[in-house]
């Protein structure tokens, strides 16, 4: 066990993992977060936490992180390096880790453009693949980037993203391939509508031999409605919709839109489950976090595992 | 090059509003290359001014003077005998940020930018001009195929295109081409696609900005 958290001991005893996610409200609100958490209670095995996605102004990853932790459930810390040098990620590691987070995934970021404050500075210090090395430089060989001794070394599960669907497609396995060397334990990637292409992606990752070497997690958004389906389609940049997710879901009334979007999420976790080098689903359930249960039981993912 | 554009003429009036007789100098350098502030724009942005306070009833005396540089103090001496002998109120620069600076440390009258300096780049056709170059201090382009990340991306990725990129255009963009596939194409056609597999470590940014503002000395140039 590197970090011996309950992401950790489901992936590595050969366990179909489910992980889930929960955006932070923007502002103070811990009723929110309650909410929004006890809908994932018992569905999930660990929770992402996002990091101001969007470049959004949202409540601190690592604060709703060990909001979860008094919950009794695991989270999973996103850090993105637009906000953050290296010193302020190396301190938020350490104090992350110290709050009892064991679990943590390493991204870039959106960029700040896309946000609340498109003014902004923003940092990219380092970027996600360095971000990888440092967490696994600091729990292998306890030291900093400077070389100094960890006093108290940071054990944390290691995440981080891909996107199968970016361009180009052939540089994608590629990318992987270097977080892996860079050290990545697990993976989830960017949610996932073009099938066929996932399919592609995951047999070129397999031939290389990656899947033995890091797990990884089906990214999963459950389509809303037609205007969601739309939205993510035009405006979400290296996302992939096919056309006949929107045909479908413009052949049905509007207000049965919803069922017909959980009904494609559970038939995607189906047809996920058969393809080869994947370990789990990472289920985003974009401010739907009530839906959840009934995904994952539609799914056949209910109950979760018990862990030691 | 480095590379400027003009402020919008009501910024510019906004800092004149209170003079009756300014120098506006001009640079020969960078910014009369890319068509912000050379002589004809020293001209053009005179006439503009001259305009502009007529309609406002408001006596104003523009002397236009471009310099071969404005980056050099022994250019700067040129308009001694303008500033100080002329009544001059205050001078209005056409250089990048660099002028105005060298202006107001030699003379002790208010010094203003009429120019925003943008980027250090090239241009790509008639009328546009990109970035290429940070000043990072320390260039790698060479691990890229000659393309730079740090300028040309909007993260200055190191290891790769983020999830963002799409038909070779970045996230925060159609106008931008990403720096990474344009990396890759390039590696591609170079035979070099595996130079790319390799991590790029973390960069030393102590060269760059973030080392605090820098000097190059040049100890056998010293006189």
């Amino acid at each position: 066990m590197k970090a011996g958290s309950r992401l950790e001991k489901i992936l590595s005893s050969g366990q179909f993992a489910v992980t889930g996610e929960l955006g932070p409200p923007r502002g103070a609100d811990v009723e929110v977060i309650k909410k929004k958490a006890e809908h994932l209670r018992g569905m999930v095995d660990s929770i992402n936490v996002t990091d101001n996605q969007t470049s959004v102004v949202r409540m601190c990853s690592m604060a709703v992180c060990k909001l979860l932790l008094e919950m009794g459930l695991e989270p999973n810390l996103q850090m993105t390096c637009r906000d953050r040098n290296r010193i302020a990620i190396q301190s938020d590691l350490l104090g992350a880790y110290a709050l009892g987070i064991k679990n943590v995934l390493c991204l870039s970021g959106d960029h700040n453009k896309f946000g609340d404050h498109p003014q902004a500075k923003n940092v990219f210090d380092i970027d996600s693949m360095q971000l990888i090395q440092t967490v696994k430089q600091m729990r292998d060989d306890g030291k900093l980037l400077s070389g100094q001794e960890c006093e108290g070394v940071p054990k944390f599960f290691i995440g981080a993203a891909v996107n199968p669907f970016g361009d180009p497609f052939d540089f994608r396995p590629v990318r992987l391939a270097k977080k892996v060397a860079a050290g990545v334990d697990f993976i989830q990637t960017q949610c996932i509508y073009n099938m066929d292409k996932f399919r592609e992606y995951m047999k070129r990752v397999v031939d290389m031999g990656l899947a033995e070497k890091c797990y990884i997690l089906a990214g999963i958004t459950p389509l809303k409605s037609l205007g969601m389906a739309r939205y993510m389609a035009r405006f979400v940049p290296g996302l992939d919709v096919p056309d006949y997710y929107l045909k479908r879901l413009a052949g049905v009334e509007k207000k049965k839109q919803a069922e017909e979007g959980i009904k494609i999420a559970v038939e995607q976790i189906q047809e996920i489950r058969e393809i080869e080098g994947v370990a789990g689903i990472h289920l985003m359930a974009i401010e739907w976090e009530h839906k959840v249960p009934e995904i994952i039981k539609a799914a056949g993912l209910y109950p979760r595992p018990e862990v030691e | 090059m480095v590379v400027a554009e003009r402020k919008p003429i009501k910024e510019i009036l906004a800092m004149m509003a209170d003079y009756k007789k300014i120098l506006l100098v001009g640079c020969k350098g960078c910014v009369t290359v890319c068509c912000a502030g050379g002589t004809k724009e020293v001209g053009i942005l005179a006439s503009a001014l001259r305009i502009a306070k007529k309609k406002e009833g408001k006596p104003f005396e523009v002397i236009e003077k471009t310099l071969e540089r404005q980056c050099d103090p022994e250019y700067i001496e040129q308009v001694a005998p303008i500033v100080e002998g002329e009544g001059v109120e205050a001078i209005l620069s056409m250089a990048c940020s660099v002028g105005p600076q060298y202006l107001a440390k030699r003379y002790n009258v208010p010094v203003y930018p009429a120019l925003n300096t943008t980027f250090i780049g090239g241009s790509l056709e008639h009328g546009v001009w990109a970035e290429f170059c940070q000043a990072c201090g320390n260039c790698i382009i060479h691990y890229f195929g000659g393309i730079c990340p740090i300028a040309r991306c909007s993260k200055s990725l190191l290891n790769g295109p983020c999830g963002g990129s799409a038909g070779g255009k970045c996230e925060v963009s159609p106008e931008i081409d990403c720096a990474w596939h344009l990396i890759y194409e390039r590696m591609k056609a170079l035979g070099k696609l595996d130079e790319l597999t390799k991590i790029f470590p973390i960069k030393d940014w102590s060269t760059s900005r973030d080392g605090g503002p820098r000097k190059v000395v040049r100890e056998d140039m010293k006189l």
